[in-house]
């Protein structure tokens, strides 16, 4: 059984962005990059169900500039059997990416596909509910667990109020949440070795798919400032002012 | 121009994130609709119809809506979209599961927790966990929208007085099915519902003190109890209770965040409360930054006492 994960470069999350002065994004010149950390708890996943024999190989796919290999090869030393790049430079949103690969299942034909619930710079939460519609399949979002028997992946999800779990039918769209598994550390041995693993190269032509941005980005600004209030020496004078100055209680 | 929300509903009656929604796309400009998806949900249906400035409730009943599962959903909207100028799920786990469902198959854009409508085309949205603002245009004919429900006001849940229609309900589409839920039991308020929350961090050390110092203040305020994701990951608090980016976006009337240093992840999921109070013993705690009123104080020493002078 093939997994297919795509794992997307952002801004590594200790990163506090800055908005750019002149309003048109954020200034990522010169930023830590890292792997969406959803994706990495993906790939994890992943390489897990192939230790656990349920898997035969995972390829990691990962869509934006060249720059991406090195997500793709941490992708790889995490324990991904491939990797696959399609090369663009142009923006992408999630209907393209999800476009993307969708045309990847079709030529490879996973019976899984595992990535992040969400990424951490747009925090758009589509990609792989939009891979799932265009592919038909179905799907089992924010998942805190995963098991896989047979034809069926029984998924539990954290929704609104606890949790609820779902049975799929294979091939089948799974995304990520925070409790599934917590990554591990990437070895030395496992960084050289991932730089001999295979890595092809596509172009969005070749694969057929048109992704031109849909949503234009007018402008980007800082969020509203909240101003920092007052200290209080007590408890008595915190409760004091709830009650008579915020009158919240 | 008409608008359509999807609501959020247990089949009997509507949850208040539909009222947040309903809002948002009266601001869209045009008439709302609300689609009401589920199994035996008249009730709901009726519920819906009560919400002010709503033109026309459509329930659609079938066992496939049963459990929202996201595929039979997205075809019950399917079914209906082509009449509508934009599509509006509140920014739920079930919202967020299935509008980029909907968007995909229109072959549209979907604008993710949106903040404010501009225009009709044109919305604000967060990027970066809260630190910046995008404000994004969409040339596509449908809008496919989720709305974070505290960027906008709660439209009231009476007053309206909506026809009520019925569509037939889409059938299961065979690929998944519902296994159970196990919903967490609590007698206090929903997080995205309450109108106070007090939050614990890391700084309380254990479930057992988690639960010791903090629930006796949840219970006088009658308020929700949350937590930071690193007293979640460190296990002294279920997962739905987190706030922040990765977990529930709040903004109540008053947020007490006790023991919470304030990592910009946390800040993104409650900066936007009325009155925010920090009790922190490290008087350098970024939380401080944001808050109304701050106490530097042991919260061991601070929480009991407070729960006793209120």
């Amino acid at each position: 059984m093939k997994v297919l994960v795509p794992v997307k470069r952002v801004v590594d999350y200790n990163v506090k962005v800055r908005v750019k002065s002149d309003g048109t994004g954020v200034d990522i010149a010169n930023v830590k990059m890292s792997m969406n950390p959803f994706d990495e708890i993906a790939v994890e996943e992943a390489v897990r169900l192939k230790e656990k024999g349920v898997v035969t190989e995972v390829i990691a796919v990962s869509c934006g500039d060249a720059k991406c290999q090195e997500t793709l090869r941490t992708a790889m030393a995490i324990g991904a059997d491939r990797g696959i790049l399609v090369e663009t430079t142009e923006e992408l949103q999630p209907l393209a990416v999800a476009k993307l690969l969708k045309a990847l299942v079709d030529k490879e034909q996973p019976q899984l596909i595992i990535l992040g619930k969400q990424a951490i710079d747009d925090d758009a939460n589509q990609t792989g509910q939009m891979l799932a519609a265009l592919a038909d399949l179905p799907q089992a979002t924010f998942a805190s667990k995963v098991e896989v028997a047979g034809d069926k992946a029984t998924v539990t999800r954290e929704v609104d109020g606890g949790l609820e779990t779902v049975s799929l039918t294979l091939p089948a769209v799974i995304t990520t949440d925070l409790r599934l598994n917590e990554p591990r550390y990437v070895t030395l041995p496992n960084i050289m070795k991932a730089k001999k693993k295979q890595l092809d190269t596509f172009k969005p032509e070749d694969l057929g798919v048109d992704v031109k941005p849909r949503l234009k980005t007018l402008k980007v600004s800082e969020p509203p400032k909240r101003g920092a209030g007052i200290k209080v020496p007590d408890v008595a004078t915190l409760v004091d002012k709830l009650k008579n100055e915020a009158k919240v209680i | 121009m008409t608008a359509l929300v999807i609501a959020e509903h247990d089949h009997a009656t509507v949850k208040p994130a539909t009222l947040n929604t309903v809002t948002a796309a009266l601001a869209c400009g045009g008439d709302v609709h609300v689609l009401v998806a589920g199994a035996n949900a008249a009730e709901a249906g009726k519920a819906a119809a009560q919400i002010a400035g709503v033109a026309k409730v459509i329930v659609a009943d079938s066992p496939s809506l049963a459990e929202n599962l996201a595929e039979n959903v997205a075809a019950q909207v399917l079914a209906i979209a082509s009449s509508y100028s934009h599509i509006l799920f509140p920014s739920t786990a079930n919202g967020k599961n299935v509008a980029p469902r909907v968007a995909a198959k229109l072959d549209v854009a979907q604008i993710s927790d949106i903040t404010k409508v501009d225009s009709p085309d044109t919305f604000e949205r967060p990027i970066y966990a809260g630190n910046a603002i995008a404000t994004v245009q969409s040339a596509d004919p449908i809008k496919v929208i989720t709305v974070r429900t505290t960027g906008f006001d709660a439209a009231a849940a009476t007053g309206g007085s909506a026809a009520v229609e019925t569509a037939e309900g889409v059938a299961d589409s065979g690929k998944s099915s519902f296994v159970g839920r196990e919903v967490t039991k609590s007698e206090r308020p929903e997080l995205t519902a309450a109108k106070i929350i007090v939050s614990g961090g890391r700084a309380l050390g254990s479930a057992e003190k988690f639960t010791e110092v903090m629930a006796p203040l949840a219970d006088k305020l009658n308020a929700g109890l949350g937590a930071s994701r690193a007293a979640v990951d460190a296990g002294y608090a279920p997962n739905d209770w987190q706030v922040g980016q990765t977990g529930k976006i709040v903004a109540p009337q008053l947020y007490i965040a006790a023991g919470i240093s304030g990592a910009i992840q946390h800040l993104a999921g409650m900066k936007d409360s009325k009155v925010i109070v920090a009790i922190n013993k490290d008087e350098e705690a970024p939380i401080f930054s944001v808050a109304d009123y701050g106490l530097v104080a042991d919260l061991f020493t601070a929480v009991p006492e407070l729960v006793k002078a209120l």
